[in-house]
């Protein structure tokens, strides 16, 4: 893997050497060859650039130039010589109308009715660690509501001394807290366990968003009810909707970081997330977030309720099923470049991408070009919070040739992400849940990029 | 605590004033925070409404006892139409039944889960461990479109129906809580589940672990897997699904990939902006999906009610066939297509209905 010296960014990649060759160490003492392709790289790219007159603009139909220079600056548009449009003219501000490719979308063929279904998030096409509330990935099981929260009643009860009803003026008074968490559903990847299976990072990785959550801690509650801590060993929590969601939850998390929220990135929960009041669970998979909740009940055995003894069970070579499978392991994904986009040129790209962990924050990203041969480490990109998104970059010059990406998160424990045949290895191809694996994209040289297992 | 306790003892040997600094160190433990009344106690008849869930040891179960034969009527008029007549499913749902045997009753493991042994469905009865699960979920959730509509009498019914089915009781079978412990015994994947605490524990280790090589690591370097080019555009064009701005774009996935960069770079950079929706036009899919049409009715096939495609083909030629139309969705029916009734939709406006009509009438496409 060429190195450019001046910027000390890797260049292209060794995929053109013979599959299997160990390639010496690149780093720090470049070879006579590699110098020479660093040259050449840049050389074209420099020579094209100059003589396209704008570079990459310049392949744009819409950005054909006047000899004197481009339409785009020279005749001055509309927005500039008018008058615009006045306040509130949306009351409630939407994204602009050029941004209406990116949105939530079904794969197709994965479920048969819309109640029971998954829209995914376009990860390719967002910035930082916050995903816009309207672009938040869906699960639902039985439909989504948009409840009366006047209406909304939250109950607790079972081993506690006081079994206690509360209104959303109640909860709304208690003290607060505000978090930032991931939720990724178990299953996101999951498709992708035996083989590649989908197009894009929007259907491969999209079953996932990050939020800042505003609620009270169960614990809170819990305390205000007297629960029983000699016996309590678990609560059940329960939605307010048709399917009546259930889940287990293990005691210790109950009274540690588990929220019951009202609010998301400022406004109240979307009424696909939830509203009014959904369980958060940080680092646990998204089906234990039961929305619509309105119930939890202490008790001291787990629950075996049909989300934990039919689905988000993980099927072993062995066939045995892991049952109560939770914590959403180390995990990340380059989303730009990512599967199913197109380089416009050869030369510098910001590789930008995703990295999260259910047992803490992101200690380390790793980046590599040639499919895993050789890695660099990444850029943290703002905050580094625990089990929240956390944004890496990493910067790559292109060479044209073909290329594979790949990313590796290391998290606070230590945990390395693993590879997928590492985790086959152990888990075998058919678990559907939990796949964690690094993801491979390959660059051809047309500029697609495509998604491939290597490893 | 119990530390502090003798050390005090040893500090100070005034019996009252162990006493004393014990009360302090309880009282402020407990002490009460200003919030601690927020909110009311539940009634008893409010917390009998709502704790329905029934655990593993049958907790919570309530009393009833439904036959195998009254079951199969629930079945038939309830269930049936999406999970077919025999739980084999049909167009809507995954089977729930199926792929079970009477040696898996005696082992408690599903053999057709083993390795190497590629049974082509994952049934519900191939999963499930623990029969209270299967009581919970029908009781909580079903029917799909009316939960909690059943009787108690009528969930041991028709759990007593799918139990007979996976031959896990016999034709003549009453279910009820007095047997349904029994009824676990045989369950066929009862032994089938491992509790794996490391994916539980938040403290726990993982099971795969991968080192941190950043040099000539070894790996294999072959292509594992790609996506086969027939899937290319499984997705639809991914590049209407990309931002028009930035240092990529979206390939034009329902196009051959372009040969070279070139090719690329003009295929992505000529496509036009993403056109604005025709000011007041009515998007009729749009509509089924929001109005819930579509959990009942296929674009081509009969899924609880007639595919649309099927109504279109049926009126096809029928001079009055948009206003017959616009009648049955405004006001719902039953027997043309089946017993299942459809409800009225009266949320729709005129327009809507006109839309929905229109769009039948001409193909449904």
């Amino acid at each position: 893997m060429p190195i450019n010296q001046d910027l000390n960014i890797p260049m292209g990649n060794a995929l053109d050497q013979p599959i299997g060759r160990i390639i010496p160490a690149p780093e720090n003492h470049l070879s006579a060859d590699g110098l020479e392709t660093a040259r050449k790289a840049r050389r074209s790219f420099m020579g094209k650039a100059l003589a396209m007159g704008a570079g990459i603009a310049a392949a744009s139909k819409a950005a054909v130039a006047a000899p004197e220079g481009e339409d785009a600056i020279l005749k001055l548009p509309a927005h500039t010589t008018g008058l615009g449009q006045g306040v509130a003219a949306n009351a409630y501000g939407m994204p602009s109308k050029w941004e209406s490719n990116l949105m939530r979308r079904e794969s197709p063929g994965l479920t048969r009715v819309p109640q029971a279904s998954v829209s995914f998030c376009p990860l390719q096409g967002l910035f930082g660690i916050i995903t816009p509330s309207g672009l938040h990935f869906e699960r639902h099981h039985q439909g989504w509501w948009d409840i009366d929260p006047s209406q909304h009643r939250f109950m607790v009860n079972g081993l506690v001394k006081r079994p206690r009803v509360f209104t959303m003026d109640d909860l709304m008074r208690l003290p607060s807290v505000s978090r930032i968490h991931f939720i990724e559903c178990g299953a996101n990847t999951g498709p992708e366990w035996g083989n590649v299976a989908l197009p894009s990072v929007q259907y491969t990785h999209g079953m996932l968003s990050c939020s800042e959550f505003t609620g009270v801690l169960l614990s809170t509650v819990l305390e205000m009810c007297g629960i029983d801590k000699k016996k309590a060993r678990y609560v059940l929590a329960e939605g307010a909707d048709g399917s009546s969601m259930t889940r287990t939850i293990a005691m210790d998390r109950a009274m540690d970081d588990v929220m019951i929220a009202w609010g998301m990135n400022g406004e109240m929960l979307r009424p696909e997330n939830g509203y009014p009041l959904r369980l958060v669970v940080p680092g646990v998979q998204g089906v234990s977030w039961v929305k619509y909740l309105r119930r939890i009940e202490v008790g001291d055995q787990p629950y075996a309720t049909k989300d934990e003894a039919v689905h988000y069970i993980d099927l072993q070579p062995d066939g045995q099923h892991r049952q109560y499978t939770s914590i959403q392991e180390c995990k990340s994904v380059i989303t730009t470049p990512s599967g199913s986009q197109t380089l416009l040129d050869k030369g510098y790209y910001n590789i930008s991408g995703l990295a999260w962990s259910g047992r803490g924050s992101i200690k380390r990203v790793d980046v590599s070009v040639d499919g895993g041969r050789n890695w660099r480490t990444a850029r943290i990109e703002g905050p580094t919070l625990s089990k929240a998104l956390t944004r890496f970059n990493f910067d790559w010059v292109w060479d044209g040739k073909p290329a594979i990406l790949q990313s590796r998160a290391i998290d606070s424990t230590g945990y390395v992400q693993p590879k997928i045949n590492q985790l086959r290895a152990v888990r075998g191809t058919r678990s559907i849940y939990h796949n964690n694996a690094i993801q491979s994209w390959k660059i051809s040289e047309n500029g697609e990029v495509s998604n491939v297992q290597v490893y | 605590m119990k530390t502090m306790m003798m050390t005090a003892n040893k500090r100070f040997s005034h019996p009252l004033l162990v006493l004393a600094m014990a009360t302090f160190a309880l009282g402020s433990a407990h002490a009460k925070k200003p919030w601690e009344d927020i909110g009311r106690d539940a009634k008893p008849a409010e917390i009998a409404a709502w704790d329905i869930d029934v655990r593993p040891d049958f907790k919570g179960l309530p009393a009833g006892a439904g036959s195998v034969d009254r079951g199969t009527e629930v079945w038939e008029s309830k269930c049936a139409s999406c999970h077919g007549v025999f739980g084999e499913s049909n167009e809507v749902f995954t089977p729930l039944v199926g792929g079970t045997t009477a040696k898996d009753i005696e082992t408690g493991h599903v053999a057709n889960l083993l390795p190497g042994k590629n049974f082509p469905q994952r049934t519900t009865m191939m999963k499930v461990a623990t029969v209270s699960t299967l009581w919970d979920y029908i009781n909580r959730a079903m029917p799909w479109n009316a939960p909690k509509s059943l009787s108690t009498d009528d969930v041991y019914a028709v759990l007593a129906y799918l139990l007979n089915l996976a031959e896990v009781v016999p034709a003549d079978y009453v279910l009820s809580d007095k047997n349904i412990a029994d009824v676990q015994k045989r369950m066929p994947n009862r032994n089938g589940m491992t509790v794996y605490t490391p994916l539980w524990d938040v403290k726990g280790k993982g099971d795969v672990q991968n080192v941190a090589c950043m040099k000539n690591c070894v790996t294999e370097l072959t292509l594992g897997s790609s996506l086969p080019d027939f899937a290319r555009d499984a997705h639809g064009d991914i590049n209407k699904q990309n931002r028009i701005i930035g240092p990529v774009r979206g390939a034009v996935t329902t196009e051959p990939a372009p040969k070279t960069l070139n090719d690329s770079r003009a295929k992505v950079m000529g496509v036009a902006a993403p056109a604005k929706a025709e000011a007041g036009a009515i998007d009729v899919k749009a509509l089924l999906v929001s109005n819930s049409c579509t959990a009942c009715h296929g674009m081509k096939n009969k899924m609880v009610g007639p595919g649309f495609a099927e109504v279109a083909e049926k009126y096809k030629g029928q001079a009055d066939a948009k206003t017959y139309l616009i009648g049955k969705i405004k006001n719902g029916g039953a027997g043309v297509w089946g017993g299942i009734p459809m409800p009225g939709q009266p949320q729709l406006s005129d327009a809507e209905l006109a839309a929905i009509a229109g769009w039948i009438v001409d193909g449904a496409k």
